[in-house]
């Protein structure tokens, strides 16, 4: 184990690198996030469609997803489509990683929807809406306020799950840490360096989730 | 009593699965008539009422709506809908508006109207139902009756020719009954079309034009408040008078 003063002393030294690192594993993250979200949306929508060849889709991707490991995907995308078509490392990771998260946005979507009762549906039917209307006028704003406590669980995970991109050598946090590690044949301090940004990160998450739901929990029965 | 057919309800059949719930129902509703649906639970008077806003599909039968023949393969049932308004045993406001937001949602976003106007007539049905003073409250902050109110309001805003009432105070606390049968019975009063699903008698002879019995998915007995509950012509009838009035 490193000393203390040690451990502080490259803490500051290397902070430059870890910035610029955690800037590029929240880009990767808030990206792979927002576009798991809508992947999430339209397969949660494709599952509740009640046309089954939709059903058949939505239930093999999120079969796809949990079936095979992140990192399997992520070089799939990066070494199986690079052959194909020109892909960007950073595009590669966030898409790899949209994808994954899509999967499980999904299930906690295709949850919530169907937790909402489903007088609401009815009543805005009898009111003359059609079913999409009813479905993003009424169903869905209640279905995402509901879905918030296991989305900000999901943006954690996929936060951590960001370290995997460093395996395509993306410079972020994970990979800044090992390369500085065996570059200065020192794995242990930089480890633990960047173990303290993930958790000051995730802190700051849980955070803005928590503030989120408070201020989305006003009308809850 | 003007003479107009609002609906008209042919040969009516409906099944769930092996469950036949509806058979052979006719029923004629003409305008400004309170037609109540009374019954034993299972009889089937909730899915006539469903079948009539066409939020449970008929299986056979026709319904004719103002002489108008209507199926969902041939008409747009949305726009059918908001010429008939229905309010729910559970309430079933949208729990993310406030009050006047549950109200102005359709009236802006079906029938397009401008938002200042939508909100005029918002505040004068509030009015109309005694609760302008909770606008801008969640429905979370209101009692059943008040809640039950603003889901008549909510219907009466798409400017409906026919009101159907699905258990309206079965939900609702003993002592906030009145205020919403209060609420309905001023809507009759002014010529509004209504069918009312209802296990309260003393409502349903106030206020009703007619009333049907329903037993096992047929219309026993149809007749006018006084010889309905005074005359009872059919032994289930007077059966199931019998049980109400021990209540």
């Amino acid at each position: 184990m490193p000393s203390f003063s040690h451990f502080f002393q490259t803490f500051i030294s290397s902070k430059g690198l870890f910035l610029d690192a955690t800037l590029l594993t929240l880009k990767l993250t808030i990206v792979s996030i927002l576009i798991g979200i809508i992947f999430g949306l339209f397969f949660a929508l494709l599952k509740i469609s009640r046309i089954k060849i939709l059903e058949y889709i939505s239930n093999a991707y999120v079969f796809l997803v949990r079936g095979t490991p992140l990192i399997v995907q992520i070089f799939i995308l990066y070494f199986g489509f690079s052959g194909i078509f020109l892909i960007p490392d950073f595009w590669a990771a966030a898409l790899a990683l949209a994808f994954h998260n899509g999967a499980y946005i999904a299930e906690i979507f295709r949850g919530t929807i169907q937790s909402v009762d489903k007088g609401q549906m009815e009543a805005g039917r009898s009111l003359g809406m059609t079913r999409g209307t009813a479905m993003r006028r009424i169903i869905l704003p209640q279905a995402f306020r509901r879905a918030l406590p296991p989305l900000g669980n999901q943006f954690i995970i996929g936060l951590k799950d960001s370290s995997l991109a460093a395996f395509i050598s993306m410079n972020e946090l994970f990979n800044v840490a090992t390369t500085l590690g065996s570059n200065h044949f020192d794995e242990m301090t930089y480890l633990l360096i960047v173990a303290i940004y993930y958790l000051v990160l995730v802190a700051l998450l849980t955070m803005i989730v928590s503030m989120l739901e408070k201020k989305l929990a006003i009308s809850d029965r | 009593m003007n003479s107009r057919e609002m609906i008209k309800i042919e040969n009516l059949n409906k099944s769930f699965g092996s469950l036949h719930v509806l058979k052979d129902i006719d029923l004629s509703v003409y305008e400004s008539e309170v037609v109540c649906l009374v019954g034993s639970s299972g009889s089937g008077k909730s899915t006539l009422l469903r079948c009539l806003n066409f939020l449970e599909k008929k299986d056979g039968g026709s319904i004719f709506i103002r002489g108008e023949e209507i199926s969902p393969d041939t008409h747009n049932i949305n726009d059918v809908r908001q010429t008939v308004g229905m309010v729910f045993q559970h309430f079933n406001l949208f729990p993310h508006k406030t009050v006047l937001e549950n109200i102005i949602e359709a009236p802006i976003i079906v029938k397009k109207i401008p938002k200042s106007e939508a909100v005029d007539e918002a505040r004068e049905l509030l009015q109309k139902v005694g609760l302008e003073d909770k606008a801008d409250v969640y429905p979370s902050k209101l009692s059943g009756g008040q809640k039950q109110r603003v889901a008549i309001a909510r219907s009466l805003a798409m400017k409906p020719d026919i009101m159907l009432f699905d258990e309206p105070t079965s939900a609702l606390d003993p002592e906030l009954v009145g205020e919403v049968l209060t609420t309905m019975k001023e809507l009759a009063d002014e010529g509004m079309t209504m069918v009312v699903v209802t296990h309260e008698m003393g409502f349903a002879r106030e206020v009703a034009d007619s009333i049907v019995f329903m037993n096992d998915g047929k219309i026993l007995e149809k007749n006018c408040p006084e010889e309905f509950f005074d005359n009872p012509k059919e032994e289930r009838t007077k059966e199931f008078l019998k049980t109400t009035a021990l209540k």
